[in-house]
């Protein structure tokens, strides 16, 4: 995993709740047996009008959002099915934080297991964020994983965490600065695990 | 101190656990399949590590395997690069492995507990949001991403903080033609599909005591489109009768010895959850979903909501949206919706008793001119079950095309897709945008809703249909 610490980049707004992991990288383009290029697919069917052209109405397609490294969003975002591929396709587009009031489950969990940061904020937070990326095209945040703070120029601070339970928060934070391997430090435990298989019976 | 289910069985699990971190739990049965998988196994290989335990790994082949004819996998070359990956890494690394033309094969949440690998007390992982099918058995069943396949696979174990737990209690009984699926989805209208989020879900009270094995994995088949982490249902004699005999249960006297220890996994009485959701079983009605997410659901008898019946402005926004891309407007009667295709199958509803009672449904009459109509088995073992108890043949005389055992048109991977703006009556679990294709339309409902809504050609109410 890529260690995050500190991120600064340009907002995009996607102003819409429960945005599901068939839109972020639909079923179609699931069958790469990599983990790489599928930055390509992201928001597929709303970026893209049905003759392959990029839709002008759909936010990534406005010249500065573009560039965009911190998306925001509505409530749930990531829900429905586990595929890892869905944050693959955003990090691999470019995108190093989703900030929205709540993630889905799974989707959380493969955050954590790769590096993009969940940014979890209030809704009327979520809300004033969107309008000003809204308002101003090239709006940027910074995302501050040490101090757990998001910033912009104009004087907006705003603490965050990445997850309700704050030993989830926690561990996952240790893990993402450092770029932890989660296996290694799993197999650092190899007596544990051995132990347990002897004293049950499989 | 009095435990629930979730702790009976997260007691039980635990390698290890340091102050202040998640805990190590130890997994007992990991299902993988081809699509979440390949790049586990490629960071095995890159990492030098083996597959931990073999013995309690299980592999098949299901969201890519063609449902027409199985040589149309040499017609999509990235899909059976994707299958053949998956043979090859079960060679290489020594799981049991149900190919695409072995007996066993099927939807992986289906064949699990059809074959006896789903046991009561189980931690079960699958690198699948629907995996937590399999809590119906008493088991506690965590979908994954890739990377947590790869940890599991190399470990054994995974990583977890342990989630809260949502009683949904379900008092009185079903009526009539409301099935296990108008539970759940009426359980998600009822909660939305963000009200489980960080729970795990534990259906008790009499009407989920009431179900089948079959309908009790329906209903938590879909707890993650509730938002939840997994769904539970405690194990009792429904559940020790539908595991007797089954190919990898306990045998004989084993199976008995089973039995004595599943019993004590209910939660005990004076036991307490976080949270306890109740439900009114005979309030429940068969429900068709209208919108681009289960919870955007009406009763059959309902009507396209209004935009002015929502209050929050992002819902409206949504709501809109969703109409939109449906072709939906708003007042319509839901029985008038008119449809292109319907889809029997998934793993939420493509089992023996699904296709008995949908069968039961169309038994003598024809699909409508218009409306393309399949079934899709959940497994090998089902299709053939169905086959020799002649469901095949109402169906087919029906007009119904009957496939190969697989995902399908849950989610549009293989050859079955819908064409943009075809609308379809679906047994599945998503009715997210291109779900089932780009531009699909899915409405979400029971079998036995979409079995006569194939012969109708609309929607129609099953309380007054006559079978």
């Amino acid at each position: 995993m890529q260690p995050f610490t500190v991120h600064t980049g340009i907002v995009a707004p996607l102003d819409r709740p429960n945005v599901d992991t068939d839109q972020i990288c639909p079923a179609q383009f699931l069958k790469r047996i990599e983990r790489t290029g599928f930055g390509q697919f992201l928001f597929h069917s709303w970026r893209f009008l049905s003759d392959g052209h990029p839709n002008p109405d759909f936010v990534l397609n406005f010249p500065p959002y573009q560039r965009a490294t911190v998306l925001v969003a509505q409530r749930n975002f990531g829900c429905g099915s586990s595929r890892e591929h869905a944050v693959w396709a955003l990090q691999d587009y470019g995108f190093r934080a989703v900030i929205a009031p709540s993630f889905a489950d799974i989707f959380q969990k493969n955050c954590f297991e790769t590096g993009l940061v969940p940014v979890l904020l209030p809704q009327e937070h979520v809300d004033r964020i969107i309008a000003d990326a809204q308002g101003a095209p090239g709006y940027s945040l910074t995302v501050d994983l040490e101090r757990c703070e998001v910033s912009d120029d104009h004087g907006l601070r705003l603490p965050f965490v990445m997850h309700d339970d704050p030993l989830t928060h926690e561990y996952r934070r240790h893990c993402i600065l450092n770029g932890l391997d989660e296996i290694a430090l799993t197999l650092q435990h190899e007596d544990k695990i051995a132990a347990y298989e002897r004293s049950v019976a499989h | 101190m009095p435990k629930t289910l979730l702790d009976k069985i997260w007691d039980t699990h635990v390698v290890h656990q340091e102050e202040g971190q998640p805990a190590i739990l130890y997994v007992d049965l990991h299902l993988v399949h081809e699509v979440t998988s390949p790049q586990a196994f490629e960071g095995l290989r890159l990492a030098g590590r083996k597959l931990r335990r073999p013995d309690l790994t299980v592999g098949t082949v299901d969201h890519n395997v063609p449902t027409w004819e199985r040589s149309r996998l040499s017609t999509d070359e990235i899909s059976r690069k994707q299958i053949e990956t998956m043979a090859q890494n079960a060679r290489d690394f020594g799981l049991t492995f149900y190919d695409v033309d072995s007996t066993y094969q099927g939807i992986v949440h289906v064949i699990g507990p059809e074959l006896g690998h789903t046991q009561p007390g189980r931690f079960i992982v699958c690198g699948d949001s629907h995996t937590a099918t399999h809590g119906a058995f008493g088991a506690l069943a965590l979908p994954i991403g890739t990377t947590q396949v790869e940890h599991v696979l190399a470990t054994q174990c995974l990583v977890q903080a342990k989630p809260k737990t949502m009683e949904v209690r379900v008092n009185g009984a079903l009526p009539r033609g409301v099935t296990a699926k108008d539970l759940i989805l009426g359980i998600i209208g009822q909660i939305g599909v963000d009200g489980g989020i960080g729970y795990v879900i534990e259906y008790t009270g009499e009407a989920v005591r009431s179900l089948s094995m079959e309908g009790r994995m329906t209903v938590c088949n879909m707890s993650i489109e509730a938002g939840a982490r997994a769904g539970m249902v405690a194990p009792d004699e429904t559940t020790f009768e539908y595991l007797r005999g089954r190919p990898f249960a306990p045998q004989g006297k084993d199976f008995d010895a089973a039995v004595e220890r599943w019993r004590s996994l209910p939660t005990d009485p004076r036991a307490t959850y976080d949270k306890v959701v109740e439900i009114d079983a005979s309030s429940l009605v068969p429900y068709v979903t209208w919108g681009t997410n289960p919870g955007m659901l009406a009763p059959v008898t309902g009507r396209v909501p209004d935009l002015d019946s929502f209050a929050d402005p992002s819902d409206r926004a949504a709501a809109e949206r969703a109409l939109a891309y449906m072709g939906l407007q708003p007042g319509t009667p839901m029985q008038e919706i008119t449809l292109d295709r319907v889809f029997l199958g998934s793993c939420t509803n493509s089992r023996i008793e699904d296709l008995r009672a949908a069968a039961e449904a169309v038994r003598g009459r024809r699909v409508s001119p218009t409306v393309y109509a399949m079934v899709v088995p959940g497994s090998t073992q089902v299709k053939r079950q169905a086959e020799e108890e002649g469901l095949d043949r109402i169906f087919k005389e029906a007009g119904f095309d009957w496939r190969e055992a697989g995902c399908s048109m849950c989610l549009g991977m293989n050859p079955d897709f819908l064409q943009p703006q075809e609308r379809c009556a679906s047994t599945s679990n998503r009715n997210f945008e291109g779900r089932q294709g780009p531009g699909g339309r899915t409405h979400l409902v029971s079998p036995i809703m979409a079995a006569a809504a194939a012969i109708a050609g609309h929607f129609v109410d099953i309380r007054e249909w006559e079978h």
